[in-house]
């Protein structure tokens, strides 16, 4: 390895890290609901590698353990994931005319948390594709070993140990503020906070998430655009 | 159920997680992208970040109804302020663990 690659390697694994210390508890948890619902550890280990969706795998156990069919959930899943429409969308602003080859690999990993630390790197600059990838890959590793581990070991693994179970909480409040750079964002972000509230309560399913935030950045996009030509 | 079968399940759910991470990249990072669609975009990461916070933070999960002042939230605002003055992620994430781990001691 050369010098570089070390550097490459070492940066993405200070910008995953707190997505790895995030995704243990979560999968450790998961595992032991996959092992309650009747799946063995390599099943477990085959849905981590071959889907890696946090929120689907948890639906998936809850769908296996409630007996339904495998149709309904390949299509929950689909609709579970339909958010990633929008952060793959906006990850294309900083991956213009990268070789599909990567992209085809670098997609695997778009999740939520990935999504979240590598947008906000790559727009503060001193970013690029190779290090993002390493935050995807890393964060992927740790979930499919910490949801195998829960799926052996889990039950003997006391629950709420250091507050682990916030960590994720804590680094989406983090980016958060991160993503807040003029009053245009707060707005959009507030707005996307009471709508996704109100939906959540009213509207069974997962659809608050892609419902509520593509309302709130269309009418921060008209607000942003009427505020424009006003001057 | 046998090997076949969760092979079966979990490509079917692994085709239904990655098309919707691929296709938008693969389609748009090939093409000129419009100046709103760009605009647009860059208002999403705020968006979702929101919506996928507010409802953990607001809401209980167990009966899907409103609730105001549960410990997650407790603890986010000192965790948002401590975010908002250091604007350190690592720091961030364990002064948010440590607080909610003591605030579950009570």
């Amino acid at each position: 390895m050369t010098h570089d690659h070390k550097q490459i390697l070492r940066q993405g694994a200070s910008a995953a890290w707190p997505i790895c210390l995030g995704y243990f508890p979560i999968g450790l948890a998961l595992g032991v609901l996959a092992q309650k619902a009747g799946l063995p550890w390599w099943a477990v280990a085959m849905m981590s590698v071959m889907v890696f969706a946090g929120s689907a795998q948890f639906i998936c156990v809850a769908m296996i353990a409630a007996g339904a069919s495998t149709p309904a959930i390949i299509l929950t899943t689909f609709v579970v994931n339909l958010r990633h429409v929008l952060m793959s969308s906006a990850l294309a602003v900083y991956l213009q005319g990268v070789n599909r080859k990567f992209l085809a690999l670098y997609s695997y990993g778009v999740t939520d948390e990935s999504f979240a630390v590598n947008l906000t790197r790559f727009r503060d600059g001193n970013w690029d594709r190779w290090r993002a990838l390493i935050v995807n890959q890393l964060a992927n590793s740790v979930w499919i070993m910490a949801t195998v581990c829960g799926a052996l070991v889990g039950q003997f693994v006391p629950q709420g140990a250091l507050g682990i179970d916030y960590a994720l909480t804590g680094m989406f409040i983090c980016l958060l503020v991160f993503q807040l750079q003029g009053r245009i964002y707060i707005i959009t972000g507030l707005l996307a906070a009471a709508l996704s509230i109100a939906w959540y309560l009213l509207i069974p399913g997962d659809s608050y998430i892609v419902g509520a935030s593509m309302t709130a950045a269309t009418i921060g996009y008209l607000l942003k655009r009427h505020y424009r030509r006003g001057r | 159920m046998t090997f076949n079968d969760y092979l079966f399940l979990f490509g079917g759910m692994g085709l239904a997680t990655y098309l919707p991470r691929a296709l938008p990249l693969l389609y748009l990072a090939h093409k000129e992208m419009p100046q709103w669609l760009i605009d647009w975009l860059s208002l999403i990461p705020v968006a979702i970040l929101s919506a996928l916070l507010a409802p953990s933070l607001f809401t209980e999960a167990a009966t899907r109804s409103f609730a105001f002042g549960k410990l997650e939230l407790l603890v986010a605002i000192p965790t948002l302020l401590f975010s908002l003055k250091t604007r350190s992620l690592g720091g961030t994430v364990l002064v948010g663990m440590l607080l909610y781990w003591i605030g579950g001691m009570f």
